[in-house]
């Protein structure tokens, strides 16, 4: 019975891994195959894509603008903010969010001086056009965390304590 | 050459995977970002040898809107062969720009299988248990030409994700008509804010839910009767090493169904695939 068994998961492990081998073998093939569109999308000029995404900000209702961060005074909310950062936003924006090949500064002016609401918005209907996606598919108090650490990179004399009090551009 | 991209030019990225296996919510892969994937279920049959059929994803975030894969099939079926069993290639397209109250999302799927596929990675039409009873050089005689339509409907609302996709395929081999199917499911992580530290048990990292599928037969006889219908709990690790890991086990709620299977998969995504291929070809 156990060497009928242990057959059975050797011949099994046996033709995963022929199996595996075969895959990456025709993979490779097939992403050279990949999308065009998509390759066009790594080479647009940043500016005027910066400029339309900073131009979204501008979109957030007035309702959802005006949202309070929840988490404006969790004192953990910035170093949560900031891991998730690095795991979700800086291969686009930048390891120091100053902006990257596929994603604008969040150090700009129109980013920081935008309210919490309207950044929490941003974040949850993306600007799929531009190739921001969505990311309502994190909680909703991990995108205020990311508010939170996305305010907290402004100079001190350049946003209003918390960000609760900045104009939406 | 896809090992070398990988691992000189692509970079991991942490992902925020759902657990579902069959059930699609309406999120799609970060444009330039490729999701490696690979799964297996085993499946209890009655009447016959119980099996292993495996598959691999290639996802690739060809825009923010649009999303491509690639399967690979494969099974072993014990005391029986290996063989593979064809490939799928689906396309996912977000229709709204922005989120709504309900998110709808087009799938377009081609499948070229043989008879002898088991990955059930969805069941439609009268699939029933029996239909993988019979040995793989049986079933392989078969080719199947398939044309599937899914429309995804997904809604995330404080944390929990609903999900419900309709399916519609047509057969585009021997005059066969349109069959249906379902699949639905809920989720939610464990823990909604995320910690401060970098950790792979903290409770965000899983995310736990239920999900449902089965067939609703054909154009002819739409319903029911003699489908199979599954149950199975789905969980997801994602690991801050960038890998996610999934398992179910599922269950059959009528006779016509599979006692019992048992999926889990791995997957990996790396963003930046696509600025790297590019640049191989001498792009910025």
């Amino acid at each position: 019975m156990m060497t009928s068994t242990w057959t059975r998961f050797n011949v099994s492990m046996r033709t995963h891994k022929a199996f595996l081998r075969r895959l990456i073998d025709c993979f490779a093939i097939a992403a050279v195959l990949l999308p065009a569109p998509a390759l066009a999308q790594t080479s647009s000029t940043p500016t005027s894509k910066d400029k339309s995404v900073y131009a979204e900000l501008a979109k957030a209702p007035q309702k959802a603008a005006a949202r309070s961060n929840p988490l404006a005074s969790d004192p953990d909310a910035v170093a949560a903010g900031g891991k998730l950062f690095a795991q979700h936003c800086a291969e686009c924006h930048g390891d120091m969010a100053d902006g990257g090949k596929k994603g604008p500064s969040l150090l700009a002016p129109e980013v920081q001086q935008s309210t919490p609401g309207t950044l929490f918005w941003l974040l949850t209907n993306g600007v799929v056009r531009r190739g921001m996606p969505v990311w309502s598919k994190l909680p909703e108090p991990q995108r205020w965390q990311l508010v939170s650490f996305i305010k907290s990179l402004a100079p001190p004399h350049a946003a209003p304590e918390n960000g609760e009090k900045a104009s939406q551009p | 050459m896809l090992i070398l991209i990988l691992a000189f030019a692509a970079t991991p990225a942490h992902s925020q995977e759902s657990p579902y296996i069959v059930t699609y919510d309406h999120y799609l892969e970060e444009p330039g970002s490729l999701e490696v994937e690979y799964f297996s279920t085993f499946g209890t049959q009655r009447a016959g040898n119980d099996w292993i059929a495996y598959w691999a994803e290639f996802e690739y975030g060809a825009t923010a809107w649009w999303t491509t894969e690639v399967y690979l099939d494969g099974q072993t079926t014990f005391n029986d062969s290996s063989l593979f069993t064809g490939f799928r290639w689906e396309n996912r397209f977000r229709l709204l720009q922005r989120e709504h109250f309900v998110n709808p999302v087009l799938y377009i799927e081609y499948e070229h299988t043989n008879g002898a596929d088991k990955i059930l990675k969805e069941v439609e039409g009268h699939d029933v248990e029996a239909d993988y009873a019979e040995p793989n050089s049986v079933a392989r005689q078969d080719h199947d030409h398939e044309l599937e339509f899914k429309l995804l409907l997904s809604k995330t609302f404080k944390g929990w994700n609903f999900a419900q996709n309709t399916i519609a395929t047509k057969n585009l081999t021997g005059g066969n008509p349109w069959e249906f199917g379902y699949a639905m499911g809920f989720s939610r992580p464990l823990a909604l804010k995320a910690s401060a530290q970098r950790c792979n048990f903290c409770p965000e990292n899983f995310v736990a839910g239920v999900e449902m599928y089965g067939g609703l037969g054909d154009r002819y006889s739409f319903g029911l009767n003699d489908t199979s219908q599954y149950l199975a709990p789905v969980v997801a690790w994602n690991l801050p090493s960038d890998w996610t890991l999934r398992l179910s086990p599922g269950f059959g709620l009528n006779d016509n169904s599979h006692r019992f299977l048992l999926r889990w998969g791995v997957s990996r995504e790396f963003s930046g695939f696509g600025a790297s291929i590019a640049r191989l070809f001498g792009g910025r």
